[in-house]
């Protein structure tokens, strides 16, 4: 058992999944699973981003979907009505990604809690609206119609669904690197401070603003960068992108998988989309299986599959071995499972 | 640095909410290398005092003066910056971690490092991590709970979180220390021992003010007692001079004394 519970958390794991990731195009038993592989990889990103604001950084961010939309027409707008190639056009999402966060972010993080998760709910249903109403822009209700796809330089065909996959692997390894990086290093330590509570975090010495509009600003790009990785694989988007259900849809896969851990996102972007694909016969009554598996995970794992795994075997260790501990432990060897524990 | 250097210097220090005064014209000075205690019923002002003094609420009017620095209406994290460092009535800490991740955080604000040291992992970064372990490491060692580093805050007793909250004070190297009811939720005996951790504090060339209930350990701990009652300091003095006030006796110690202890 303990040997299962430390492989797990392994930095080992980690190369297996990779690998897994890496393999399951050959073991996939359609092009179709592919597809929904590579789109559940897609929203996984923008779960990350979500992540860094309101796991690590503990604000509730409802705007989220909004940004993912933005990304998503800043590709498709600046493509087919601009005829911008992929690439610029995919920079320049997660640029509007940034600048629309610092703009949002500046005035939304002034409130606390609460009254920030309402005005960032505001800020989503006006970023619907503009999409939706702004037809001279945006198209409105029509939507944008085929969208580039990502070039290939002449090397791969992006159209392809194995190509698109690897190319939205890539870019989840990227994302999940970083903020790996971030979630242990200081500036990692500081959001997590401002999490526990702003006046614990101001009596440390901590900028609330320039972190928090920081933290934030990093969601908004990977919300961005994934809207745009989603135009470019789907090729199709419509107003519906900027709906508030896909907010909440990304705050579930959080929940699940785990708020403020580095493995949550995945787990549970990837648990949710399988389940989803499982019962998709049900249609709009599979909200009949997930409503009560979650008021069922908040009760009884709030920290989420992932979160409550590490905490439990953190504990574990911490109390088995205290003679071990002693010796030893206080050095780096610590330091790979304190990435996921914080 | 024990002798008579002034650590915090405060005139006519007042906070209204509404028509409330919770604060009402209070100067006083606290010396350096001293245990200064706050002291009063309850609802007499005294967090919303340490509020004003760490930057965390603006004075109505007023000014405060840290080392000969003027830091009325400053920013708390500026504050706590120039060496101001404070506990809470309730400890916050994170749960979900180990006793020395919570801690070194606590560093952080003597560095400098940012996003793009994390993304090009710099080498001021890696220096700078390496420092805020050390010194989380020394202030767990200090507060004598370094056999506790890697066990989850969950896990761990009132007392000793009470302790860890002290630690983390500490880390950011402060000059001043202010305490809120450090003693509060815990036994007698903890008590004893952690105002012998406020003394070894003192002996570090830390000045500490707290605000505290019981009784005891503010007589044998002080140096100094201010006493509030609605927002008005009623007195102050070495805590014989506070034992033997009528007016203290008469607005507190007297008439609640046994609610208080």
């Amino acid at each position: 058992m303990d040997r299962v519970m430390n492989f797990l958390a392994s930095p080992a794991m980690k190369v297996v999944l990779l690998v897994a990731a890496i393999l399951f195009p050959w073991v996939a038993a359609s092009e179709y699973q592919i597809y929904v592989m590579a789109l559940a990889f897609v929203w996984a990103i923008a779960v990350y981003g979500l992540n860094i604001i309101t796991g690590y950084c503990g604000q509730l961010n409802l705007a989220h979907g909004g940004f993912f939309a933005i990304g998503a027409y800043a590709v498709g707008l600046l493509t087919v009505d601009y005829g911008w190639a992929f690439w610029p056009a995919f920079i320049a999402a997660g640029v509007l990604g940034a600048f629309f966060g610092f703009l949002v972010g500046v005035v939304s993080l002034r409130l606390k809690e609460h009254y920030f998760a309402i005005f960032t709910l505001c800020v989503g249903f006006i970023i619907y609206l503009l999409i939706e109403k702004w037809e001279e822009l945006t198209h409105g209700t029509l939507g944008v119609i085929s969208i580039a796809p990502p070039e290939g330089f002449g090397l791969v065909d992006f159209t392809e669904t194995i190509p698109f996959y690897y190319l939205v692997l890539f870019f989840l390894v990227l994302a999940i690197w970083l903020i790996s990086r971030i979630s242990r290093s200081l500036v990692g330590r500081t959001f997590l401070a401002i999490r526990i509570s702003d006046d614990l975090a101001q009596s440390l010495g901590i900028n609330l603003m320039r972190n928090k509009v920081l933290a934030f600003v990093l969601s908004t790009t990977y919300a961005g960068l994934a809207g745009a990785l989603l135009a470019g694989v789907v090729r199709f988007i419509g107003p519906d992108l900027a709906e508030i259900t896909h907010t909440f849809d990304v705050i579930t896969y959080l929940l699940v998988g785990g708020i403020g851990t580095l493995m949550g996102p995945l787990v549970g972007t990837l648990l949710i989309t399988w389940i989803t694909q499982a019962v998709q016969s049900f249609e709009e009554y599979r909200m009949i299986v997930f409503g009560p598996l979650l008021v069922v995970l908040v009760i009884f794992m709030p920290k989420g599959i992932v979160g409550t795994f590490l905490t439990w075997r953190g504990r574990r260790l911490a109390s088995k071995a205290p003679a071990r501990r002693a010796e030893s432990r206080v050095g780096d060897s610590s330091d790979g499972n304190q990435g996921e524990a914080g | 640095m024990a002798d008579n250097k002034t650590m915090l210097s405060i005139k006519n220090l007042t906070k209204r909410f509404g028509g409330l005064a919770a604060v009402n014209d209070v100067s006083v000075d606290f010396q350096a290398g001293q245990i200064n205690a706050i002291i009063g019923p309850n609802g007499a002002g005294k967090t919303t005092f340490f509020n004003l003094v760490a930057g965390a609420m603006p004075p109505s009017e007023g000014s405060i003066e840290f080392q000969g620095i003027d830091v009325t209406g400053m920013s708390p994290d500026r504050i706590a910056r120039l060496g101001i460092a404070r506990t809470f009535q309730t400890t916050m800490l994170f749960d979900q971690s180990t006793v020395l991740d919570n801690l070194i955080v606590g560093h952080r604000l003597r560095t400098q490092s940012r996003l793009w040291d994390v993304i090009i992992n710099s080498k001021r970064l890696r220096d700078e991590e390496k420092k805020c372990r050390a010194r989380a490491e020394e202030v767990l060692d200090f507060v004598g709970l370094s056999h506790l580093g890697h066990r989850y805050i969950v896990d761990i007793s009132q007392e000793e979180r009470k302790r860890v909250a002290f630690a983390l004070a500490m880390a950011t190297d402060p000059e001043l220390v202010l305490l809120d009811e450090p003693a509060g939720g815990i036994n007698p005996e903890e008590t004893e021992n952690l105002a012998g951790l406020i003394r070894k504090m003192v002996d570090h060339g830390i000045t500490v003010c707290l605000i505290e209930h019981k009784m005891d350990m503010i007589m044998s701990l002080a140096d100094k007692i201010m006493v509030l009652d609605h927002g008005e300091k009623i007195a102050e003095g070495t805590p014989e001079q506070i034992k033997n006030d009528p007016v203290v006796i008469e607005a507190y110690l007297g008439s609640d004394e046994d609610v208080e202890a």
